[in-house]
């Protein structure tokens, strides 16, 4: 479970965001601008709240009041990010084992196997991430984020800079990654065909508040997915 | 034509000795400082941003005269390394080392700055939800990224540190064999007669130097840029 409470000016924008969800998926949706990224930044520690409290199962990450502020780098919440922000230096294999090595957690050559072959990207391993297209920039980018074994894994429009084919590429695999990871997962997003296929909750947002938060009925019309 | 005299020589091996010492003691120094300006904002930054820039735009005869107050044996500086630790620069090839490494540390500091702030802070972002703590994060994604400055600053630094004149000769003089570098021999062969042929040996040398150098860091910076985007 996760319970997020948080507020945060940035500027002439502010968040006052509440919302709790044990979801094998939730969904964070609403327009651009809205503060869903500035969210899930507070929830990876990337960036502080003014105040508020985060807390994912028994483990407060962050608390105002009690002067709680865990590093990012020691929450072990896995984050795909927009763009991928692979390591241009390091090879696919060794963007994947990055979080490995930097967590401290023994080799496990069977679960990177496993995830190797459900994200299908066996053959990028020696290359670059220069060379890399989109898609297959975004699937080693899940993949880098499972095999740091997360206790949450936050995905920011993981598609939101692929053409649609490459949309349609991809989402069966974060389907497969719903169903066979067991790392619960918040979505975020603005398009609601995505949010279909993938997510049981929905935590509406809107000009930084949570304007409602319940099942995919939150969506508004039925929407293809795009 | 390259038919040296053994002086000739003692001044090309000093000259490198010398530039080698001073780059590669500078170098931590040039990555710290270059890493404040570039990420961090504390009181005093534009003046630590001025004094590691002074050497630039100050005549070389201050810097070398400050040198001599400051880190000669009766100085403040130079006479506490002096009494703890049995360091002395003044009149020893040490002293040229030093005035060289602060004549040439602004050109280092810029490389090496320039290439921290085009880094793209996003991916050190990454590294810390994967479980990077901050000196990680620079060992294995920030510094590797600006390799291609901090070479080419270090370059920059070596080929400073060689040409090195004003500052050197100020501090430490021009004793052959101790602190007679190319640029000050050369400078010893013009004022004597007859000692032009010399003179112009060290130029030839002094110049296939500087340009073997600046090669050099163009292709080590080719070749980190290449992994960069290559497969």
């Amino acid at each position: 479970m996760i319970a997020v409470d948080v507020e945060k000016r940035l500027g002439e924008f502010s968040i006052a965001a509440k919302f709790e969800t044990s979801a094998g998926a939730t969904a964070l949706f609403g327009p651009s601008g809205s503060g869903k990224t500035s969210i899930v930044n507070m929830i990876a520690g990337l960036v502080r709240p003014d105040r508020g409290r985060i807390a994912l199962d028994n483990t407060v990450l962050f608390d105002s009041a009690a002067k709680i502020d865990v590093a990012a780098h020691q929450r072990r919440i896995g984050y795909v990010f927009q763009e991928g922000r692979l390591f241009p230096h390091l090879t696919v294999a060794q963007n994947l084992d990055y979080g490995r090595w930097m967590s401290g957690l023994p080799a496990d050559a069977a679960e990177r196997e496993r995830i190797v072959a459900l994200l299908d990207i066996g053959a990028l391993l020696p290359r670059r991430p220069g060379k890399l297209s989109g898609g297959e920039r975004q699937r080693v980018a899940f993949g880098r984020a499972l095999l740091m074994k997360p206790r949450l894994l936050l995905l920011d429009e993981p598609l939101a800079s692929l053409d649609r084919a490459r949309k349609l590429e991809i989402l069966p695999f974060l389907a497969r990654l719903r169903d066979e990871a067991k790392v619960p997962m918040i979505y975020v997003s603005h398009q609601a065909g995505e949010i279909q296929r993938l997510c049981s909750q929905v935590v509406r947002l809107e000009d930084g508040r949570v304007e409602a938060a319940g099942g995919l009925e939150l969506l508004g019309a039925p929407e293809t997915t795009h | 034509m390259f038919d040296l005299t053994p002086e000739e020589w003692t001044a090309v091996a000093l000259s490198l000795r010398i530039a080698l010492v001073a780059t590669v003691v500078a170098l931590p120094f040039g990555v710290a400082v270059a890493w404040l300006l570039a990420r961090k904002n504390f009181w005093g930054k534009a003046l630590l941003d001025g004094i590691v820039h002074l050497p630039l735009v100050l005549p070389p005869v201050v810097t070398g005269y400050l040198l001599l107050i400051w880190f000669g044996r009766k100085g403040a500086i130079g006479s506490f390394l002096d009494e703890y630790f049995g360091i002395v620069f003044s009149f020893r090839w040490t002293g040229a080392a030093l005035a060289c490494g602060v004549m040439a540390f602004p050109l280092l500091v810029r490389a090496i700055r320039l290439s921290f702030e085009a880094i793209d802070r996003r991916l050190e972002d990454a590294a810390s939800t994967l479980g990077a703590n901050g000196f990680w994060t620079f060992a294995t994604v920030t510094l590797p990224l600006a390799l291609p400055g901090v070479i080419a600053g270090m370059v920059l630094c070596f080929a400073k540190a060689l040409g090195e004149f004003g500052a050197t000769i100020t501090f430490v003089s021009n004793i052959p064999g101790e602190t007679q570098t190319i640029s000050a021999a050369i400078y010893t062969l013009t004022q004597v007669p007859g000692g032009d042929a010399a003179a112009l040996r060290l130029v030839v040398i002094a110049i296939v130097i500087a340009l073997a150098a600046l090669i050099a860091s163009e292709y080590f910076a080719r070749r980190a840029g290449m992994r960069y985007h290559g497969d």
